[in-house]
Parts: C-alpha cells; structure tokens; sequence
C-alpha cells in the first residue's frame, strides 16, 4: 500500500508540532523517520495511524483519502514505543485480540492457527501461555509485532520500536525486523532518533527537524550528501572548523586549504572523525592533542587545532598518541556549508 | 574465639527508644481503638443473648437496617458508576476544565458532611430552590429515602474516583490506542482492556465507598429528619437508642456496624494483596510490565 502526505499540519494547543509536511512512501518500503526529539517525527506516524487527526492536509492510502478515517477502519498495525501490551492477557490472547474483536469474523481454530503461525514467525513458539510481566523486553517487543501483523494490515507503524531495549538486543531485532520486513513485504514507517538504527534498516531516511523534512533520500544519499549543517551534525559525530574562503581557497587561521567550492566569505567546515590524517610532522594545520581515548576498533583524538577550535578524529589502533603532543593534520574531505 | 564485634546502631535503633515508640503505639493503639470495640461488643451482649436477638428483631431497628442497605444499595453502584465516568474522562481525555473538575471531585472529602446536610436542606427543601416545584409535583426528597441516598452520595462521591484517577493516569492511554488500532470499538476496549486493568482499585473504592455509606451520620441526620421506623438510617437509629436510655439496644445495633467495619478491613486487606489501594506500587508495576527498562 502506498502511502502519500500532503502538506500535513499539525498544531497542538499553540505549539505547530508539524509544518506542512508531503511525503511518498512506495509500496513495500520500508522507511524511517529519524530526527531529534521534537521534531514532530511521532506526531506524523500517529496521524498516518489515525491516533492524531490532522489540522490541514490529506494522507492518502493508495488512492484512498485516509484523512479521517478512523483508527479502528484505518488497516494500521501500530507498535508502540513501550509495547502496550495488555497486562492481564497471555502471548497467544494478545496477538489473537485483534482477530476476535475484527468485523470479520474468524472461528476459534481459525484465530489459533493464525496465532501458532505469528509465534513461529517472531521465533515466540512456547511462550504462547505467558504473560507479558514474565517475558524479556526483547520478547515482549516481537509480540507487538506479532499483535500489530495478526490483523493483515495494510501499513505497519512502527514508535521508537526499539528504544527501550540494551543495545545489543536492539542489533539483534534490527536485523530481524528487517528480514520479517523483506519476507512480507508490508509497507512499513517507523520512527527513531538514533541514526545508526535509521540507516541500517531503512531503505529510505526521512530527516526532520522542528516540524519540517530537511532532507530525505536512501541511507547511501543522506550520508554521502548531507544538505545541510543540521543533517551533517545530526547523522553522526562531526566537528565544525570556522574558516574564510577566498577564490577557492579557505583560510583556517595561519593556514590555508583547497576549498572546491562555489561559496564565497565565512564559512563552515564539517569533518567527520575519519575524515582527517593526523602525523606528527609535515604540512596540515597544526594541532595539539588533549585527550587520547581508546576503544575497540580504534583510537579517539580529542585535539585542539590553533584558535582553539576543539576537533575529534581516529586514528589506527597501533598509532602512538599522547596527550600534549603536537602534529598536523590534513584534511581527506569535508563538507563546506555557510556560516 | 570469635571476636564479636558491636556495630554501630542505625538510626532509631537504639533499643530505649524502640522500646518507647512501640509502647506509646500500642498503648495508644489499645485505648483509642480497641477498648471501644470491646465496650461495643460487651455492653452489646451484657444483657444476654436474648436481649440482644430482641433489640435487633425490634420493627424500628430492623427498618433502620433496610434503610442503610437500601441507600448502600442504590448509592454504592450509582457512585461506582460515576467514578468511572470521572476517572474514564480526566485520564483518557484532554478537555478544559479537567483540573477544575479533579478538584471538583475531591471537595467532599475536605467538606464538613453536615454542611452537604444542609445545603441539600436548601435545594429540594420547602423554602429551598425545588422545593416548590417538587412539592407541586407531589415528589418527597427531603425527610425520605432519596434525601439520605442523595446526602450519601454526595459525601462518597470522591472514593471509587479517587482510586482509579492515580491508577488509570500511570497507565496511560497506550493500551487504549492499541486495543483501538486493532479494531476494538469504545465499548469492547472498556470491557477488554481497561476494566481488568483496574478492576481491584475499582473494587477497593467500592469497598471504601459501601463502608462510608452505611457509617455516614452527619449529612443524613440533616435531610432525614430522624422518622423513627421510617427514616432512619442504623446510625441515626444507634442515637436515637442511646438517646433513650437504651444502652443495650445502642450497643447492639452498633455491634452490626463494627461487625461491617471489620468485615470492610477484611475485604481491604484482601484487595491490598492483589495490588489494590497501594498505588505507587500498583502504578510501579503497571509500568514495568509495559515498559521494561524505560530510558
């Protein structure tokens, strides 16, 4: 099922959560609506779900106009964010609620094998007569999801799904919701704030920020090209050099760089931590390491470059650094923005 | 040898002053509770079993009983039914005036009941503002069954909504939406979801309530004008005794009181087991079997 926004608005008391908002999400795809809190991202999927109703604008299902229809005929599995699951029922009663209070009516046998087929599905088979206090998070997680499919939705919503689980049960389900994905095909739209989780399982990466899309595109777009300041920070650790460019070469401090840019005055540098070479010696920008900090697959550099700019980057493993040290780096890329 | 070595005592742990707060409790505990329930329960059965089968056979006592579980009757299930409605729309709904009406809700607690007596006095009362109307309509509130069941009300209007309200808001609206995006209509998620998520605070304020109800004196003895054998309540009839040299007779009709008192305790202990009426726990609970670890 496709699934169209157009120019969605969004207001709550006097606070505009969503900004005219127009988004296409093909049939079949799967795609993740990432942003800092507040940025209106749970607000949107709440009213692709019918849970919020929209002040302006129209969402369509297919051709479908589904601006008011309510949540009960919308066809949406929901997931929330802490599970919802209902407490005083079993795995198997949860996952079987929608099918017995549907329109449709389904007989008992019916409802148990279909309930059988979704514990196999999220690897559950066994636990079909716990209740939901006595099951992991992680656990508790796949049978929203069980729940939420049991109703063949036309779309699946997904909040926040795994933002209160440990991480590596997180990577685990990550993956796992992706092959479920891949295997049904559903049309599915989850939100996150975490970057990392966006781009590993979606094929497509909504940005936003105070209500508004900034930038959307698959994972490989978004990283490669940033549009602006806000998404180069935003998708993950990035440090900001001040510097003047001047007929295509930037001025940082003492130093000057290539700047293969068409902008002209201040500007902005962004680095990524990988972007740059550090030696002890040679040509670059001069730089004094503060703080060495170690981890597993690398080294962090936190370093202060002249004019007291604080700058973080990696260096190989077996790199002698330490603290107070004084070297140069050189810049691999970066991403020129105005300042 | 072992050396035995002395820990420092923890705060309170002295054993003078341990000593000293436990008896000052019980002692206070002894002669501020026990000993009237015990004077209750003596001069209640002082003259004989006999005499006290008899006081309570007595057409006036027995009538005063009907009307206490009559007005329990009606009043208990009506309240019950606006608790729900209460706690149902405070939680689940954003409107305005939702703080004004929980503070709305809570005023009978903070009130004197016989200040509720006496308003009531001056809505249906002769002179009052339906008064009139009633009377042409040949309708008695006043000095009757409604009156009394209407004071009750009033005065436990608080307790079913007041378990639920704390309850009902830790859990959220969640699993409302849930039920409802799966396909519950409003009816089926009440029925489904939220009554058995609540069903023991719901039954503790029940509990609260009936026992209010059956003890209340102050508003009733206002608005029923203390009709022997036709509008007294037990309590107003436990005075009414004493006030007639009837001790016996008092004491044993208060003996029926006690005896629902204790019965209540029972009950409340019971649901306190099941999580009721102990809300930061109850609400702890709800939350982690939904939660798990929240951030």
């Amino acid at each position: 099922m496709k699934i169209r926004l157009d120019q969605v608005v969004k207001t709550f008391d006097t606070f505009r959560a969503v900004h005219g908002v127009s988004l296409d999400i093909e049939s079949g795809q799967l795609v993740a609506l990432l942003g800092p809190s507040g940025s209106g991202k749970t607000t949107i999927l709440r009213m692709v779900a019918g849970l919020e109703y929209a002040d302006g604008g129209h969402i369509y299902f297919g051709d479908q106009d589904a601006t008011d229809i309510p949540v009960r005929d919308r066809g949406v599995g929901f997931v929330f964010q802490h599970y919802a699951l209902f407490p005083h029922m079993t795995v198997a009663e949860n996952i079987a609620f929608g099918m017995k209070v549907s329109k449709t009516k389904r007989s008992k046998p019916e409802i148990a094998t279909r309930v059988d087929e979704l514990l196999r599905l999220v690897k559950l088979e066994g636990l079909d007569d716990r209740f939901p206090g006595q099951i992991s998070g992680g656990q508790r997680q796949r049978v929203a999801l069980a729940r939420a499919l049991a109703v063949d939705p036309k779309v699946l919503l997904l909040d926040e799904p795994f933002g209160a689980l440990d991480a590596n049960v997180r990577r685990d389900l990550r993956r796992w919701l992706r092959e479920i994905h891949d295997e049904l095909g559903i049309t599915t739209l989850f939100v996150t704030h975490d970057q990392e989780e966006a781009l590993d399982l979606a094929d497509r990466v909504v940005i936003l920020d105070q209500g508004r899309i900034v930038q959307e595109g698959t994972p490989a777009e978004v990283c490669r090209a940033p549009n602006s300041a806000f998404v180069m920070q935003f998708l993950g650790d990035a440090n900001r050099i001040s510097a003047t460019v001047r007929d295509g070469q930037a001025y940082i401090g003492e130093t000057v760089v290539d700047a293969p840019t068409s902008l002209d005055g201040p500007i902005d540098i962004y680095l990524r931590p990988g972007d740059v070479d550090w030696r002890p010696e040679g040509d670059g920008i001069p730089a004094t390491v503060i703080r060495v900090l170690d981890r597993p697959g690398g080294r962090r550099v936190l370093a202060n470059v002249e004019g007291g700019t604080a700058l973080e980057f990696d260096v190989a493993p077996e790199m002698a650094v330490r603290s107070g040290q004084v070297g140069k780096l050189s810049i691999k890329r970066s991403r020129l923005y105005p300042a | 040898m072992t050396p035995t070595r002395r820990k420092p005592p923890r705060v309170g742990d002295g054993p003078i002053i341990r000593r000293l707060l436990i008896g000052t409790t019980l002692f206070f505990g002894a002669i501020l509770v026990l000993a009237p329930l015990l004077v209750i329960a003596v001069e209640a059965f002082g003259q004989g079993l006999k005499a006290y089968a008899a006081t309570i056979a007595h057409p006036d006592t027995r009538h005063a009983i009907f009307m206490t579980v009559a007005t329990a009757l009606i009043a208990v299930p009506v309240n019950t039914a606006f608790g729900l409605a209460a706690a149902w729309a405070i939680t689940k709904f954003d409107f305005w005036g939702r703080r004004f009406l929980l503070v709305v809700i809570e005023i009978p607690f903070s009130i004197s009941p016989i200040v509720a007596g006496v308003a009531y006095l001056f809505v249906y009362g002769l002179q009052g503002l339906f008064g009139p109307m009633l009377e042409a309509a040949d309708i008695k509130i006043l000095f009757a069954l409604p009156g009394i069941v209407l004071a009750s009300m009033f005065v436990t209007a608080p307790f079913v909504a007041r378990e639920l309200i704390p309850l009902m808001q830790a859990q959220g609206r969640d699993l409302e939406e849930a039920a409802t995006s799966l396909g519950a209509s409003g009816w089926r998620t009440f029925f489904s979801v939220t009554l058995p998520n609540v069903k023991w605070a719901l039954l503790y304020g029940v509990v609260l309530c009936n026992a209010r109800v059956m003890g209340e004196f102050g508003a009733v003895s206002v608005v029923s004008g203390n009709i022997r054998g036709q509008t007294n309540t037990l309590p107003l009839h436990i005075e009414l005794l004493y006030h007639d040299y009837q001790a016996a007779g008092a004491f044993a009709a208060a003996s029926i009181l006690a005896t629902l008192a204790v019965v209540t305790i029972i009950a409340k202990v019971a649901l306190e087991r099941r999580g009721a009426g102990r809300r930061p726990a109850l609400a702890a609970v709800a939350k982690e079997q939904n939660a798990g670890t929240r951030p």
